[in-house]
């Protein structure tokens, strides 16, 4: 185990925005990845307006002090963003952030999993209560 | 009494000085910095005396004769040398060679070299949920080429200790050498060579309070006299099986270090076992699924391993080593967590227990020696518990736990 960063240990003292939104509220995505067999799990949740813009996230991380804090970065890194830009978010924009060395790249990889399952989530859920409606439109950008 | 600035509890990797073992070396770097080979001076009679005292120092500890002690660099070497040279030396005899998956990467990775160059073939005996082979399994295990038998006497990550003394009357019946790995129980457990008969026996200065780098192999001259292939050519030293100029300040040193664990051993051990079980106590009666790795009883005075459900064990020694949380005292100790590890493979030693990775990721291996108070342990397990909520607060694993989602059937099929 090596010496940490400042910012691993920060986020990893006083991580940001722990914690989960209520299970029924349907403009919130969440995401759920790793395996306790591979010693690390994270739930990353974002809430998300009708303008699709993430108004707010609340994650939990069962791992080493790099996941802690590459999933607590990442709740601050996705407020106020659209949708899009989201789903975008690469781990290298993490591996910067937090300097994590090579062994802990998987660390940020894995919080980019995150994002991207709790926004297919979101985006599920978003479909099937805009269903009717949500299709004509891509049929016509489709064609 | 104040709680100190760092605290060490990983008396397993390696244990402090004691100041009376540094004494006893000082004059040995300084006025009698004699070669113990030098025949012809007072400089070289010196540092011989001061050997042969440390053999006699050490054969004590173990009910040997110091003639059968060869010192060398560690435990590392002393494994190497039992096996390696026992190995080449009976090769007309046999080549099989039963050993067990929890022993150190010491004897394991010296065994799996033999076997790459094709000079041994080995059984890797799988142990019990508490790290115990038996004599049975031995029994079972052995063929008409099994020339040597190696089986720790305690293994250095979940203490477990092992039955030396079944496996060694075995051995003695069957006509097969068997040298035991006694590293973590050398001077902390009472040991005879002859009661447990056992061959060779390998240990090492720096777990009990002596200097690093300096270590020996006992080896039986007598019923029968075992005879070794060195590992090292040169001048001849140790009755030639391990050639060197010998580091005459350590052996001194592991000497006094032997010497103090074997007077004090029996008050040593019953305080050090009060204050590990005192510090399991202090953090169960505050932590719900705290689960002890290992065997209950029949283990080192000092081991304490502990799994910590929900939460991984490197945030774990992140929130107690002194890497966060500011100006708090240090706890020094270990995991046997993947993410610890440069491989990302929890500990073989928890795995061949059959501890689920889940768990084997969680753990926590706390040992204590001699010169750990109790005060620290109330104070390592006050931070331990706090951690741990902390942590445990911070985990969906223990979130969903607790909403009463199966872990096992959530994850399965889960790719990793
Ligand atoms: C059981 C066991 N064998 C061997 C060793 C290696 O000892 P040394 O560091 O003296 O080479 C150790 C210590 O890490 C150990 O615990
Ligand atoms: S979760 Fe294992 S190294 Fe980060």
């Amino acid at each position: 185990m090596a010496e940490y960063s400042p910012k691993v240990i920060d986020h990893y003292s006083n991580p940001r925005n722990v914690g989960s939104f209520g299970k029924d509220e349907d403009n919130v995505g969440t995401g759920i990845v790793g395996a306790p067999e591979c010693g690390d799990v994270m739930k990353l949740q974002l809430k998300i307006n009708d303008d699709g813009i993430v108004e707010d996230a609340k994650f939990k991380t069962f791992g080493c002090g790099s996941a802690i804090a590459s999933s607590s970065y990442v709740t601050e890194l996705v407020k106020g963003k659209s949708v899009a830009e989201v789903a975008q978010i690469k781990n290298s924009v993490i591996v910067e952030e937090l300097s994590l060395p090579p062994v802990k790249i998987h660390c940020s990889v894995l919080a980019e999993d995150a994002i991207k399952a709790a926004v297919k989530d979101w985006q599920e859920r978003h479909d099937a209560k805009t269903g009717a409606a949500a299709k004509p439109k891509d049929d016509t950008a489709a064609a | 009494m104040s709680v100190p600035k760092r605290i060490y509890m990983d008396n397993h990797a390696t244990t402090p000085m004691d100041p009376r073992v540094l004494e006893a070396m000082l004059p040995y770097f300084r006025e009698h910095f004699g070669n113990a080979a030098s025949r012809n001076h007072a400089f070289g009679w010196e540092a011989e005396t001061a050997v042969d005292q440390a053999r006699e120092q050490i054969a004590e500890v173990i009910g040997g004769k110091a003639k059968e002690i060869i010192f060398l660099s560690g435990a590392t070497e002393s494994d190497n040398l039992a096996i390696k040279g026992v190995v080449e030396f009976y090769k007309d005899k046999g080549n099989h060679v039963i050993t067990a998956a929890t022993e150190h990467k010491a004897v394991l990775d010296t065994c799996k070299a033999l076997e790459r160059k094709k000079l041994a073939t080995v059984t890797y005996l799988p142990v019990d949920q508490q790290g115990r082979v038996s004599a049975d399994q031995v029994r079972e295990a052995i063929t008409d080429k099994t020339i040597l038998i190696s089986i720790m006497v305690a293994n250095n990550e979940i203490g477990t200790i092992q039955p030396i003394a079944e496996i060694g009357k075995l051995a003695k019946e069957k006509g097969i050498l068997f040298h035991t790995d006694a590293t973590q129980g050398f001077g902390k457990l009472p040991l005879d060579v002859n009661e447990l008969g056992v061959d060779l026996v390998s240990g090492t200065g720096h777990k009990i309070y002596g200097p690093k780098g300096c270590g020996f192999l006992w080896v039986r001259s007598k019923g029968p006299r075992v005879r070794l292939t060195a590992q090292m050519d040169g001048g001849g030293h140790e009755r030639g099986m391990r050639s060197g100029t010998l580091n005459v300040p350590g052996i001194v040193g592991l000497g006094a270090a032997a010497q103090i664990a074997k007077a004090e051993m029996a008050t040593e051990s019953a305080r050090v076992i009060a204050l590990r079980d005192r510090l399991h106590r202090l953090i169960t009666d505050e932590l719900d699924e705290v689960y002890l790795n290992g065997h209950p009883t029949e283990r080192l005075p000092g081991n304490l391993n502990l799994s910590f459900a929900y939460i991984e064990g490197e945030s774990m020694l992140m929130g107690l080593n002194g890497s966060s949380h500011g100006d708090l005292p240090a706890i020094a100790v270990s995991s046997g967590s993947a993410c610890t590890s440069a491989t990302l493979e929890p500990s073989y030693v928890l795995k061949a227990l059959g501890v689920g990775d889940e768990l084997a990721h969680t753990s926590i291996r706390f040992g204590l020696g001699r010169f750990n108070t109790q005060e620290e342990v109330d104070y390592v397990a006050g931070r331990v518990v706090s951690e741990v909520k902390r942590l445990r607060e911070l985990s969906p694993l223990y979130e969903m736990a607790k909403e009463g989602i199966d872990l096992k059937q959530y994850f399965a099929g889960v790719q990793h």
